[in-house]
């Protein structure tokens, strides 16, 4: 059973049991605009909660994605690279890696309350 | 806290997600719509954007032309009445105070357009360096701007007005306009590279034009557009942006703005700077070659050697791909990198402009 949930810097994560999928949420995806780049990471990354991985770029300006957990990067969503718009389309769809994860800080909100902290 | 212009009601009709731009509350994008599609739409169909933060300032008087082409780099004598002029206002070292459009109303009464962060500066600089029988008033605040923008712009206007009153030249204007009754000033003007008009009236009737403008487009596939989308047409069409391209500490030489500075002019504010200055930089264009989207203030490289900074940079949307505008040092040969955070991303030196409507 996977676990959906959130940081304060507006990613998602689904955490299935040893696997963690990244993606930006929707409220990020509509503060940023129209995303036209994507920095990916590269498998084999380490990631490290809060700190950068990442980073997508608007029209107007650039946004480190963070880290929701420490880890291994083991797959990227490559197709992000030529579409970087599908995160606009379809946030929750639009995952950015998959990473082995090592850790998971204990302050990710999960739907309800991310809900409530973008208010 | 910022003020807001006539039209701010109208941005929140429209959905216009709001920040503060040179101290006015101004819609960055709309919802739903937003930098790309609004920028499509100018470069298509039409596109309307509220302007209303540039200012205003009227000079008039017997030496009111003198005075004015004194303080400008371009000449403004021999314009007819209705015609605009682009002109630098220069400061005394050869740098810019701002960049302004020259509207000549008749021979005594000139109307200069200028940038929003500059309208106070300008106002005291201008009215401090003019004689006493020239009268100087900034209508910044009475005076409201629409921009209808695009290949669709004079269908959509010629809906509203009598044939009278579209302007036919580029760079002309209609004095004594009217839309529904509402009075305005027409120019063939704008910021996007796209044919369009530019519509001054005073703020009262500023939201019933908007509105009856936006309604006769409508069927045109006209939309609202922001500063964001105001920004990528005029990067790619080239035209300097103050405190980017353009500023204080920037020998106006050194921009690529010939055409709009007359040497041959018997006397301006800052020629003798000019005359004293070889220009050691140049604008120009250029397309990244790696992958990434370089920014203003991001170092220019030539091997180990900054060489210049990237002045405007972001993705364009109607090449697709990211381009920048570069202030370096003249005549250089060899592979330009720009530092994007950190990695050195390859340029190629392209023409300006990126993009030349058809």
């Amino acid at each position: 059973m996977s676990k959906l949930m959130f940081t304060r810097t507006h990613e998602w994560v689904k955490i299935d049991g040893s696997t963690a999928t990244i993606g930006l949420s929707d409220h990020a995806q509509h503060e940023l605009g129209d995303l036209v780049f994507i920095n990916l990471p590269a498998e084999g990354d380490a990631i490290t909660a809060g700190e950068s991985f990442c980073d997508v770029e608007s029209v107007k300006a650039v946004s480190d994605v963070m880290a929701p957990v420490s880890g291994k990067v083991v797959k990227v969503n490559e197709e992000l690279e030529s579409a970087p718009e599908s995160i606009n389309n379809d946030p929750m769809g639009s995952w950015i890696c998959e990473v082995e994860v090592s850790s998971v800080p204990d302050d990710l909100m999960d739907e309800a309350q991310y809900a409530e902290f973008i208010k | 806290m910022a003020k807001r212009t006539p039209l701010y009601d109208m941005h929140v009709k429209y959905g216009g997600q709001i920040v503060d731009f040179a101290g006015y509350d101004l819609p960055v994008q709309y919802e739903g719509l937003g930098v790309l599609k609004e920028h499509t739409a100018v470069r298509t169909n039409a596109g309307l954007f509220d302007v209303s933060h540039m200012g205003e300032l009227v000079i008039s008087g017997d030496g009111a032309e003198a005075a004015l082409n004194n303080l400008l780099t371009n000449d403004i004598r021999g314009m007819y009445d209705g015609q605009v002029r682009y002109s630098v206002l220069p400061n005394e070292k050869g740098g810019a105070v701002d960049d302004v459009l020259v509207y000549r109303i008749n021979g005594n009464t000139f109307l200069l357009v200028v940038n929003a962060s500059n309208a106070e500066k300008d106002a005291r600089w201008i009215s401090g360096r003019l004689p006493s029988d020239v009268t100087f008033s900034n209508i910044s605040d009475a005076v409201s701007q629409i921009a209808l923008q695009g290949p669709k712009a004079e269908l959509i206007l010629r809906k509203l007005v009598k044939e009278e009153y579209v302007p036919k030249k580029y760079y002309s204007f209609v004095k004594n306009a009217a839309i529904n009754g509402m009075r305005c000033l027409i120019s063939r003007t704008g910021y996007t590279g796209e044919s369009g008009f530019e519509i001054y009236c005073g703020n009262m009737d500023a939201c019933a034009i908007y509105e009856t403008v936006m309604q006769a487009g409508k069927e045109d596939g006209l939309l609202p557009a922001g500063l964001g989308a105001r920004d990528t047409l005029r990067f790619e069409a080239a035209m300097p942006l103050y405190g980017h391209e353009l500023g204080e500490d920037i020998p106006i030489d050194e921009v690529g703005l010939g055409f709009a500075i007359k040497m041959g002019k018997e006397n301006f504010v800052g020629k003798d700077a000019l005359l004293r200055h070889e220009p050691q930089y140049e604008r120009v264009g250029a397309k990244l070659v790696d992958r990434g989207i370089a920014r203003e203030h991001c170092p220019v490289y030539l091997g180990d050697e900054q060489v210049g900074v990237v002045t405007s940079g972001t993705h364009s949307p109607t090449l697709g791909y990211p381009i920048a505008m570069l202030r370096i040092r003249k005549g250089l040969t060899g592979q330009l990198t720009v530092d994007v955070r950190g990695k050195r991303l390859r340029l190629e030196i392209v023409p300006l402009p990126f993009y030349k409507k058809a």
